[in-house]
């Protein structure tokens, strides 16, 4: 993968940190905020973050671990979800998004080899009268068949 | 001349905003003055983008709208569907919760106003707390959330409570699939859950709200934080709302991908900066829920809907619906289905009339299996049921429940198996972890359906067995209503279940 290893300058993080602690309950703004800016949660961010907020190492990082949105590596230039729940399962999902994986060898979550693509489940989009639907670096699509994903996926290099 | 085009997500995910860089280019090149208002849905899904054109003539309709109709559009030379109105689906509605959704520019406060915005707001800041609190109990409201839990009762717990501060939580960590409604309503007509909010805070003492959206809906997200900053400038939220002296203000935090923290207490822990684990109750989260502070924790679509019942009066609203659940609800059709989409009516429509008459049937035009209603924690429902009215205790009886009013259409090709093993693996990745029914039995549940599949016939048994266990001892509705699906496959499509014993022998 093309990304670099390296972890994000502390004083970036310190900023980002202090800009987003205002208020009650702020782990959570802040760490979206650090994967907007890096793109995952760098390891070297944790310990900023338990200090800043006076909570534990551990604490974070369970925080972290918790929820499937926090990545503790970065994923590919373009991230495509794919809805794995039952409405869209009933128009053909899990047929479609075997087919992906399939194509691109992967399993999910996994990041193509030249770091073009990474492909995560979701579990509702919202999109349940227009499935099966799919989220491609944030935009939504909806009635994605094979033709349709073979264009998203050609566009995103993959 | 006004052009609508749908900002909600559906809309856009089959094209609205291709349509709306159509029609502004278009315009330009032929020296048109169009004003292009990006409004909410009109529920009808199978027809976005449904652009209206409101002319010296009034509004009309045409959809699906592609970019390469948008010349023919201004030409006049598209065929429309007349006015949104009389198209059925949209005809046979009642519409309260959403009267304005897809009506107005949801980021218009002039245009909220022109349509019956903040007059319940108006009415509310007159009365006292007390008032305000038995109206809500005299409308009937229950938690549209799914628990069905009477909202004026929560509101009297919460304000009858002495503490220094108190909170309203909106629940918009909408996860169940087959479920639109939050989106959509906070995507379309944002200012009547702010509303709905700001009665609740005066309601009940609280002076701060938190709207948890989940991550998974970045378009509600920005349509809620712009109309926030609006109601600020406005006055409507602040110091003192509307100039009542009554200080409310609220802001939006975004869910991490979490289904459990659709479930209050989880909830509550996720907004206070921890993981999103089950809390043991009680306390009742109204006494000690965010912070350890009393706390109102409300459904979009209950807070929503609180502005209609004071614009309106509590006994308009509870003359619509069936028995105890009582008002309308907006339900939503989804899956494999014809005509699918947002349809708000009274409660006691069978649902024979909403997935045969209203919604059509299939999309694939196959004969339909099942539905499931209330999302991946619903029963499957099949045909034979579906004479039953859509009411919480009407479902309650069959086994089912309404939840989030999802209905979920599966065609003949469904394999209810795979369904049933699915419910176990959903709950697998999405359980808390707190309790050991949900995350051992969700293991262990798909394990059993595997071997089920294998044509072991022991497994039947400890699969029921099993399922009792979760739904006994399970600490929140995540591990407690697995079963629900489970169950209602394996009882109501057994042959889905022993077809694979016959394959396997």
């Amino acid at each position: 993968m093309s990304h670099s290893t390296a972890e994000a300058p502390q004083g970036d993080l310190f900023a980002l940190i202090s800009e987003h602690s205002g208020g009650e309950g702020r782990l959570l703004p802040i760490l979206h905020a650090i994967q907007a800016a890096y793109g995952h949660i760098p390891q070297a961010a944790i310990p900023v973050i338990a200090d800043a907020l006076n909570l534990t190492k551990a604490e974070v990082h369970g925080v972290v671990t918790f929820y499937h949105d926090f990545r503790e590596k970065p994923a590919g230039r373009h991230v495509i979800k794919l809805c794995r729940a039952e409405a869209c399962q009933s128009v053909g999902g899990a047929e479609l998004g075997e087919r992906v994986l399939a194509r691109l060898g992967l399993d999910w979550g996994g990041t193509t080899a030249n770091g073009a693509v990474t492909v995560e489940p979701v579990y509702c989009l919202g999109l349940c009268a227009c499935g099966p639907a799919a989220m491609v670096d944030g935009k939504v699509v909806g009635r994605v068949d094979d033709a349709r994903m073979a264009k998203i996926l050609t566009e995103a290099g993959a | 001349m006004k052009i609508y085009i749908p900002r909600d997500a559906a809309a856009k995910a089959l094209g609205a905003d291709e349509v709306a860089s159509a029609v502004a280019t278009e315009a330009a090149k032929r020296g048109l003055d169009v004003q292009i208002v990006r409004n909410g849905t009109r529920g009808m899904i199978w027809l976005e983008p449904l652009v209206e054109v409101d002319d010296a003539r009034g509004r009309h309709a045409f959809g699906p709208v592609a970019p390469a109709d948008v010349p023919a559009l201004l030409d006049g030379k598209l065929e429309s569907l007349g006015a949104v109105e009389d198209i059925p689906f949209f005809a046979r509605q009642t519409r309260l919760t959403f009267a304005r959704c897809g009506l107005i520019d949801p980021l218009s406060l002039s245009d909220y106003e022109a349509h019956g915005g903040l007059a319940g707001l108006r009415r509310a800041l007159g009365m006292a707390p007390g008032e305000i609190v038995a109206e809500v109990t005299a409308s009937g409201l229950r938690g549209r959330g799914g628990a069905g839990f009477p909202t004026g009762i929560k509101w009297k717990t919460v304000a009858e409570a002495t503490a220094d501060r108190k909170y309203i939580v909106c629940n918009a960590d909408e996860g169940d699939s087959g479920t639109f409604a939050d989106r959509m309503i906070m995507e379309g007509d944002p200012f009547t859950l702010i509303e709905g909010m700001a009665i609740a805070g005066v309601g009940t003492g609280a002076t701060k709200g938190y709207v948890y959206i989940r991550s998974e809906y970045p378009d509600a997200i920005a349509v809620m934080e712009a109309a926030i900053r609006i109601a600020r400038v406005s006055g409507l939220l602040g110091a003192s709302v509307l100039g009542s002296g009554h200080p409310f203000d609220m802001e939006v935090r975004v869910g991490a991908g979490a289904y459990v923290c659709g479930e209050e207490t989880s909830l509550l822990n996720s907004l206070e900066g921890k993981r999103g684990i089950v809390r043991a109750k009680p306390p009742l989260p109204a006494l000690k829920g965010l912070f350890g502070k009393p706390t109102v924790v409300n459904n979009v679509l209950s807070l929503a809907t609180v502005p209609v019942i004071f614009e309106k009066g509590a006994a308009h609203y509870a003359g619509f619906g069936l028995g105890r659940s009582k008002g309308t609800m907006p339900i939503q059709i989804a899956g494999n289905v014809k005509h699918g989409g947002l349809f708000e009516t009274a409660f006691g429509m069978p649902l024979s009339d909403l997935v045969i008459d209203i919604a059509g049937g299939t999309a694939s035009g196959r004969p339909v299996k099942a539905v499931q209603v209330g999302g991946p924690l619903g029963a499957y429902i099949p045909v034979s049921q579906f004479d039953t009215p859509f009411g919480y205790e009407e479902f309650d009886q069959k086994g089912g429940l309404i939840g989030h009013a999802g209905i979920v259409v599966f065609d003949d090709t469904a394999d209810m198996l795979k369904m049933a093993r699915f419910a176990m693996e959903f709950c697998a990745v999405e359980s808390c972890g707190k309790c050991t029914p949900c995350r051992i039995g969700s293991v262990r549940g798909v394990e059993t359906i595997d071997r089920i599949a294998a044509g072991d016939p022991a497994a039947t048994v400890i699969l029921t067995d099993l399922c009792d266990t979760m739904r006994d001892g399970s600490l929140c509705a995540l591990g407690g209503f697995t079963p629900f699906p489970v169950m209602s496959a394996l009882r109501h499509f057994p042959d889905d279940f022993a077809r694979r014993k016959e394959a396997a022998e």
